[in-house]
């Protein structure tokens, strides 16, 4: 394909420095195509949230390090600065978060911060900016938008105040929009209202997205492509049928059982023994093998392989070479 | 575990038949006091005069969206609040008349969400678990808790003398868990107990909890927000709307089919798990509405699509389902006398 991809990393390394070193993401390949809707699927610390905030160059300057290349729509995002950096933020990429409480602000009211991103980003005068935040109110489908636009963040439920935070999102338009667990604080019936809303909204607007979750069920309710991670790495990427329906990696397969989904009552669950590593040192062999029921020495000695197995399924296990 | 400790809270009173628990019209009110008088100026209904039964031996799951009560209900079984009314049977005995609180805490135990918030910082992981046999007078609490640290998979020789800090999520999990089992309760209540956890972590916890009611004879109650979960670990289901019991009833009678529009929902909420067939469409709009000034009659009328007048305005009661006897739900639809338009038609005979 000669499309530009919209977000490509390459071989991306994110250290943190401090008192303890973490190695949190280690060799990343990843890329996202215009319009596709993308699950990065992982369990607390394997750098799925890491990886957002690289797009957007939220990590803390001075602890991280970085290596590789961060592209977004072929700028090099490790490059920007200054106002180039600004426009970046909010104007081509934008993210949504887990508790919309923490990230809008209290003392505006929630017009008010919709329209200042949008003068800011567009240079429109307040009233235009007014009209952009009420039209995007009446795309998150918020009742009675014109009432909406005027009322402070804690007056609304934690449903309402994710639909304004991703018409805040989405004021501008952007390219890419990054969601980090959206739908994690909220309740079961609210969690697919707002699943459902993302997937129509990722169309009307032809933008990328990238959906951070640690739930199998909502990643597949969403995304076109899953990519899980382990470790700061990818294990295993492919469409979602797919990464669903024909799991490769002893990981994927250990988080599929653990979802439950079709689970026998009293039956002995097939649990991954242990926990995640603890990323102090870099990986040099697969992170997952002292978990790993099929482990061999192979995989403590040398990093895995990523394996292509058919259409964009691909597989970094070393398990996975003798049968392609 | 001492089975020469065994005494009040531990010992089979009321014989297999009776039921461990009966909570009979439990009610919760909280005030909300505001203003410079501190006047209370409104109430949130978290439990309205809910009853059920715990069978010895089984597992009762709790479903519910927040607010719904569940954890109030938790908090109200085992005496962390107190009951504006109701009462509170355990194995026969009325709590406040025939036990007393401490009496009815041997028995029941509790295992909070927040794995580090429910451990006392300064304490070691052995400390921490022979606190509640110390104070109830055992001999050797540092050996029931070093035996019980081993029993939930923890290596006595290297946990026993850290602190809570220096674990991990699923490691300070299975500390509480021992703690709680440390006075050898017969009930055990599992408030959002894995769903902090991550999957893989999640998993081997519930493998735990089922090898330990295996092996203790213990019975559950299991609060979740998470119906695989729920429906995997749960013998019979209970569903809470605001504050009320909306439908109960076994979990395979209930996982099959749902008689409340409410259930329904809850269980249409729930992701597909099939990429080929992705859910189409969201089975209820809105957020559940506040639980301080809840909707007359039936709770739900104001998010269910077969709402009518008389939904308004007769709260349904919790009656008898289909052919089982143990299967119940409190709407209007399943009464074949409640006027409603679509309600079930008596069978002819």
């Amino acid at each position: 394909m000669s499309v530009v991809p919209l977000v490509e990393f390459e071989n991306l390394k994110v250290r943190f420095k401090g008192e303890r070193t973490v190695h949190a993401i280690n060799g990343l390949n990843l890329s996202l195509q215009p319009g596709e809707m993308l699950g990065l699927l992982g369990e607390s610390g394997s750098g799925k949230s890491v990886t957002l905030k690289t797009l957007l160059r939220l990590l803390p300057p001075k602890r991280s390090e970085l290596e590789g290349s961060v592209r977004v729509n072929g700028t090099d995002v490790m490059s920007l600065s200054g106002k180039a950096l600004a426009r970046h933020r909010g104007g081509e990429v934008s993210m949504i978060f887990q508790e919309p409480a923490l990230a809008l602000d209290p003392v505006y009211t929630v017009g008010e911060q919709i329209a200042e991103t949008v003068m800011r980003h567009k240079g429109v005068s307040r009233v235009a900016a007014m009209d952009v935040a009420l039209d995007m109110l009446t795309r998150v489908r918020i009742p009675s938008p014109e009432r909406r636009l005027k009322t402070y963040p804690h007056e609304m439920s934690g449903g309402m105040r994710q639909r304004a935070m991703i018409a805040l999102a989405l004021s501008c338009r952007p390219k890419l929009l990054l969601a980090d667990e959206p739908t994690t604080a909220l309740d079961a019936t609210v969690q697919i209202q707002i699943l459902l809303l993302l997937r129509e909204l990722q169309k009307e607007f032809g933008m990328g997205v990238i959906f951070v979750t640690h739930d199998i069920g909502v990643a597949v309710e969403v995304s076109d492509r899953i990519a899980v991670m382990y470790a700061g790495n990818l294990v295993e990427s492919g469409t979602a049928a797919e990464v669903i329906k024909n799991p490769r990696h002893p990981y994927t397969k250990g988080l599929l059982a653990a979802n439950l989904h079709g689970a026998v009552k009293g039956q002995r669950l097939d649990a991954i023994p242990g926990s995640p590593p603890a990323l102090e040192t870099a990986p040099d062999a697969c992170s997952f093998a002292d978990r790993c029921p099929q482990a061999t020495n192979r995989c403590r000695s040398a990093l895995p392989p990523v394996v292509d197995i058919s259409g964009q399924h691909k597989v970094a296990c070393v398990l996975e070479t003798a049968n392609v | 575990m001492s089975k020469t400790e065994a005494s009040f809270g531990q010992t089979d009173r009321g014989g297999p038949h009776q039921p461990l628990i009966i909570a009979k019209d439990l009610k919760k009110h909280f005030p909300i006091r505001s203003g410079l008088l501190n006047r209370k100026t409104a109430t949130v209904h978290a439990v309205d005069g809910i009853s059920f039964e715990v069978q010895k031996g089984e597992t009762l799951g709790i479903v519910g969206e927040s607010g719904c009560g569940k954890s109030t209900t938790a908090r109200l079984l085992i005496g962390l609040i107190e009951l504006d009314d109701g009462s509170i049977i355990y194995d026969g005995d009325a709590l406040g008349t025939d036990i007393k609180l401490k009496e009815l805490r041997r028995g029941v135990q509790m295992v909070f969400q927040d794995s580090y918030a429910s451990l006392n910082p300064r304490l070691t992981i052995v400390d921490s678990i022979a606190f509640g046999p110390k104070i109830h007078g055992h001999a050797d609490p540092s050996g029931v808790a070093r035996g019980l640290m081993g029993r939930v998979g923890l290596d006595p020789e290297r946990f026993a003398e850290r602190y809570p800090h220096e674990l991990s999520g699923g490691q300070r999990q299975r500390v509480n868990i021992a703690r709680a089992l440390a006075l050898s309760p017969r009930l055990v209540i599992l408030d959002e107990a894995v769903s902090a956890l991550d999957k893989s972590v999640e998993a081997q916890v519930l493998n735990l909890l089922n090898d330990l009611k295996e092996e203790l004879g213990l019975t559950y109650v299991f609060i979740s927000h998470d119906l695989n979960v729920v429906r995997y670990i749960s013998d019979r289901v209970l569903v809470m709307y605001l504050g009320e019991v909306v439908e109960v009833g076994p979990a395979d009678a209930i996982y099959a089919k749902q008689a409340h529009p409410y259930t329904a929902s809850l269980f249409a909420a729930m992701p597909s798990m099939d990429p080929d067939n992705r859910t189409e469409e969201p089975p209820l709009a809105g957020d559940p509405p506040n639980p301080i000034d809840p909707p007359t009659g039936c709770r739900f009328h104001t998010r269910c699509r077969f709402a009518e007048d008389i939904c308004s305005k007769t709260k349904p009661k919790l009656s008898v389902i289909g052919g089982s006897e143990r299967h119940l739900a409190a709407c209007h639809l399943q009464d074949t006398t409640s006027g409603h338009s679509q309600a079930l038609k008596e069978v002819a005979e």
